[in-house]
């Protein structure tokens, strides 16, 4: 690795001890000998294994749950519906004021997505609990259902989530998300050219190669040892405890190992329900999901569309941006009214633009809860900014990089949100990759500088 | 169920036990014999999390019954060092970062030392290969090869 000591030179402290030294990961010694104990690498006797019946429909009521004969099966110790679940409507951003409370445990008359949670089988082995689940019989009446977010708003789309009242979350700023800076038609009417471009994409799975899941030990005096791999231990236990109307003193987590995971394990979804049939059979439980589940039922990356126009000078400043972002929160908010603001955050990019107006929405719809991955909201922003970057390069017949070094945000400049830009560094780090990557730029573009203004 | 003996030496050490008819080796090794090193990422042959050598060549116990492996020499990562010293794969993947969650670790490196045992001096395209039914979500795969040909490297060194 080195160092560039000639940027920020009067900035930089030397002699650190951490910084430009390699160190050893100090778990990877447990890794590479098998040693590292992930949550099912627990050995834990007389052990009953949770198996979900899960909707087939992606909106559907349900009518009845019968389920005498899975009852009846071999191996079957215990079967739980929405009744048994303490407080069965929750949202994980509730503990920091994020509501209101949309989603249930176990599906309470209405599953609102293919794949939602209904009935929970608890057995002697993982096989009875699959065969017991095959024979809860569900009898559904089915409802239309909305799978696209422009669909969903509009007026008469079937409704997804009664808890918001409307397919979209209400914040406080209204019906989404919204900056306005300058005055975006003024911007766009002075432009020399105007760009609208729209992307989309689709959800994407984190498939960590170790599976959700948790292993729940009953410690006597109403105690319980929950092993699990999320990645919001707290956040796992606050909700927990409100889920199971508990004290979070009765609750004890481990965690810390996780066989991957980019944030496709910070929903809290396995271990209330695994700590609830603990608690009712009195013994331990361990809930992971096959691969199939993990594929199909852990929440992706939402799906995101954005339409971005701008406004821009033949010399290369972009004056004017209206951005309109989409998140798909399926069916549930999760923690997606929070990506879809971080987008609005977002959108200006890493750019100085006088005039900025962007509306964000978090759309519900019948599709698999989204949730957060890596850089949630963010990442296909980026994506969408910078091949519009691209094209508004095009369009003027500049070089995309440097059109990007005329724009960049500089120390002082007043971003879209009226927060100043400190600490850009975005010049210098666009002088180093076009060195790395062999892209040169006019020497004027090199001899800029973050800390102030002109070329 | 019907249940049945297997009996096998898992690391140079006997093992025997009684197991439902049709349990796979992986989860005997795991939840019988209590070795958790072998891992189950897909339960359905399509990770190498499970990877373990049987008879000096590389298997996924996950698709493996046990009961077919009486007799069989079975090793896994966890033995492979000895005395407390890492084995040279071992030390590679640590030195080169070749581990982030150290899931798919165990896998990999039972991979990369069957390779070795066969081909001592593999092309980088050997690795690739001998790797390929082998995921890792997290470190990237140029880590993980440039630890295995380290060691191939170190190996063919010493043996000069
Ligand atoms: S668990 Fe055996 S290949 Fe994935
Ligand atoms: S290190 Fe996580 S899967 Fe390879």
């Amino acid at each position: 690795m080195e160092l560039r000591k000639n940027y920020f030179a009067d900035q930089r402290k030397d002699g650190l001890h951490e910084i430009g030294h390699g160190r050893p990961r100090l778990d990877s010694p447990g890794h590479v000998t098998g040693k590292t104990a992930y949550f099912a690498d627990r050995n834990v006797p007389n052990m009953l294994h949770l198996k979900m019946v899960r909707s087939p429909h992606h909106h559907a009521r349900i009518r009845s749950i019968d389920t005498s004969e899975a009852e009846k099966h071999p191996g079957v110790v215990k079967i739980l519906t929405a009744r048994d679940v303490p407080h069965n409507v929750y949202t994980i951003l509730i503990l920091i004021q994020v509501g209101p409370e949309d989603e249930t445990v176990l599906a309470d008359g209405k599953p609102r997505w293919k794949g939602e949670a209904v009935v929970a089988v608890l057995a002697e082995t993982e096989r009875a609990a699959q065969e017991a689940a095959a024979k809860v019989k569900v009898d559904y009446e089915v409802l239309p259902a909305v799978f696209d977010m422009e669909e969903a708003l509009k007026p008469g789309a079937p409704l997804v989530n009664e808890y918001h009242g409307q397919n979209y979350y209400l914040y406080d700023s209204g019906e989404c998300r919204k900056v306005r800076f300058g005055d975006v038609e003024a911007g766009f009417a002075g432009a020399d050219h105007i760009l609208e471009q729209s992307y989309q994409s689709s959800p994407i799975e984190h498939a960590p190669t170790e599976t959700t899941g948790c292993v729940v030990v009953p410690e006597g005096n109403d105690r319980f040892t929950c092993y699990t791999n999320t990645q919001a231990m707290f956040f796992t236990l606050d909700n927990a405890s409100i889920i199971l109307q508990m004290p979070g003193s009765k609750l004890h987590f481990v965690g810390g190992t996780v066989g991957g995971g980019f944030g496709g394990k910070v929903d809290v979804i396995v271990e209330p329900i695994a700590i609830l049939g603990a608690k009712l059979t009195g013994r331990p439980v361990s809930f992971i999901y096959s691969r199939e589940e993990e594929m199909q039922i852990s929440s992706p990356r939402a799906a995101e569309k954005i339409i971005i126009k701008d406004g821009v000078m033949n010399d290369g400043r972009i004056v004017a941006r209206k951005v309109t972002g989409y998140t798909d929160a399926g069916a549930y908010s999760r923690h997606s009214p929070y990506g879809a603001q971080k987008g609005a955050a977002h959108y200006p990019g890493p750019y100085t633009i006088p005039n900025v107006w962007i509306d964000t929405y978090c759309v519900y719809t019948n599709r698999t809860p989204s949730s957060a991955m890596r850089g949630f909201g963010v990442t296909i922003g980026d994506f969408a900014l910078e091949v519009q970057m691209d094209k508004l390069a095009r369009l003027i017949g500049m070089d995309p990089l440097e059109f990007r070094f005329i724009n960049a945000y500089r120390d002082g400049d007043m971003k879209a949100h009226r927060q100043p830009t400190e600490g850009a560094a975005l010049i210098e780090c666009m002088q180093e990759a076009s060195r790395a990557a062999n892209w040169p730029v006019a020497e004027k573009y090199m001899a800029m500088s973050s800390y102030t203004k002109g070329a | 169920m019907a249940k049945v003996p297997v009996q096998f030496t898992l690391n140079g050490s006997e093992k025997a036990e009684f197991v439902d008819s049709g349990t796979t080796l992986l989860h005997a090794l795991r939840d019988k014999i209590g070795d958790t090193s072998p891992k189950g990422g897909c339960h359905q042959g399509t990770c190498g999390a499970c990877s373990v050598i049987i008879d000096g060549e590389l298997r996924l116990s996950c698709l493996t019954v046990a009961e077919t492996c009486s007799g069989a020499d079975i090793r896994t990562t966890s033995g492979l060092a000895e005395a407390g010293v890492l084995h040279p794969l071992q030390r590679a993947f640590l030195d080169a970062f070749a581990t982030q969650c150290g899931f798919c670790t165990p896998g990999m490196i039972m991979a990369a030392k069957v390779l070795l045992d066969h081909t001592p001096n593999p092309s980088r395209e050997d690795v690739i290969e001998a790797l390929s039914g082998n995921i890792c979500r997290c470190t990237g795969y140029e880590p993980i090869i440039e630890a295995v040909l380290t060691t191939a490297r170190a190996n063919s060194q010493n043996a000069a």
